[in-house]
């Protein structure tokens, strides 16, 4: 074996070893670096009460009400959701079939109170012209990839029980 | 490889690649800047605030890019002792990290208006934070040796071993949940990005990358030079 191929061997043993070891790390802390929980894995967690979180999903259509400084909505997955309230400005994005991360605990009554609402912005960028052509020819579809991956994964299931819960809402 | 090895011929081929490459980079970004501050419709959410994009996005392929580029010049260094990959990757850290500082800059400038924050400790964010960490420890490492041979291996080793935050900044967004949006072109069922916005975003990542050539040809033309002063001193201190 010449020096150079002990070099390259040992080069690409290194980096095999380095990656692996990543690798077991990032899956050992995968739950520390999510940056919100959608609604599922709020339940399928059994996040208490209190507990400081960030909830991330989409604004459910229709569920935005405001009273005052303050704003009432729903944010979803399409597989559960969870009724947010919160005091104080929102970002220019935060809008009804859009994502948004919401800062805040859950209060005894079940509902979201958050103190920091952000908007997630999806992966489209398009003119609103093509918006408007999509919408005419009924392939438009709202809140595409908002809440990704988690409100991806949970597009298969039925988008029902989000459109019940937003409308029980502000009435 | 070693073809290219010898510097008189690498100042050869870089004398004919030069003048191209400058131009290039002009007529490039001219064409770019004009898609993308004028000539481009604005989003459908964000309004004009989606020419951020035409930068950051950009800058963010160059400061990964570059830092591969990096990896790859120091893995051969390392293996073939190739004479002038450690220069190539010597010289490219500089621009790779002001690419990736101009990529958190406008992105922070981006995300104040649509997200609401200027910064947050999501996947994303933070992955190319620790990408411009790794490139200044990169440029220290050089600085840290007297003796330009040890110096090059251990930056060497240190570009190898940060190469692992690349990928983890590539798929940052399909592994977890954050709060940057996922990946819009390579989607797998097509660009996201109409393709109106996708002209202007593509004229510039090629402007960038022509800049790139151009002020790296210079810097290792420099480097070169450099070490040829050093072998002339030494050699008048030994004489």
């Amino acid at each position: 074996m010449t020096r150079k191929r002990r070099r390259l061997y040992f080069v690409l043993a290194g980096m095999t070893g380095l990656g692996v070891a990543t690798a077991l790390v990032l899956s050992a802390f995968r739950n520390n670096i999510v940056f919100f929980y959608s609604p599922s894995q709020i339940v399928a967690q059994h996040i208490a009460p209190g507990e400081r979180i960030r909830l991330g999903g989409l604004v459910a259509a229709h569920s935005v009400v405001h009273e005052g400084d303050t704003t009432l909505f729903v944010v979803t997955d399409k597989a559960r959701s969870l009724k947010v309230t919160y005091t104080g400005l929102l970002p220019d994005l935060f809008r009804e079939g859009q994502g948004v991360v919401a800062e805040g605990r859950i209060g005894a009554n079940g509902v979201f109170i958050a103190d920091q609402v952000l908007a997630k912005h999806d992966e489209k960028y398009m003119p609103p012209g093509v918006v408007a052509a999509l919408k005419a020819s009924g392939h438009w579809q709202e809140g595409g990839g908002g809440a990704a991956p988690a409100a991806r994964a949970a597009d298969a299931a039925a988008a029902v029980p989000a459109a019940d819960a937003a409308k029980g809402y502000g009435k | 490889m070693h073809r290219f090895a010898n510097p008189a011929r690498f100042l050869r081929i870089t004398d004919a690649v030069l003048p191209w490459s400058a131009a290039l980079t002009i007529v490039l970004l001219a064409l770019g800047l004009y898609y993308g501050l004028w000539a481009s419709p604005v989003d459908y959410q964000q309004g004009a605030t989606v020419r951020i994009m035409y930068i950051h996005v950009p800058a963010a392929w160059m400061g990964m890019m570059i830092y591969s580029l990096m990896a790859i010049a120091s893995a051969v260094a390392l293996i073939w002792r190739h004479p002038l990959a450690d220069l190539i990757a010597k010289a490219a850290a500089p621009i790779g990290a002001s690419f990736t500082f101009i990529c958190l800059v406008s992105g922070s400038l981006w995300g104040a208006p649509t997200w609401g924050t200027w910064w947050v400790w999501d996947a994303r964010l933070t992955s190319v934070l620790i990408l411009f960490f790794l490139y200044l420890g990169y440029i220290a490492i050089w600085q840290a040796f007297d003796d330009p041979t040890r110096a090059a291996r251990a930056a060497a080793i240190v570009a190898l071993v940060g190469f692992v935050n690349i990928p983890i900044i590539k798929f940052s967004v399909d592994w977890w949940n954050t709060l940057h949006q996922g990946e819009s072109l390579f989607t797998g069922h097509g660009s996201e990005i109409d393709p109106t916005m996708l002209r202007p975003l593509i004229l510039m990542a090629l402007a960038f990358t022509a800049y790139f050539i151009t002020v790296l040809i210079y810097r290792v033309r420099a480097e070169i030079i450099a070490r040829k002063l050093r072998v002339l001193r030494l050699s008048a201190i030994e004489g």
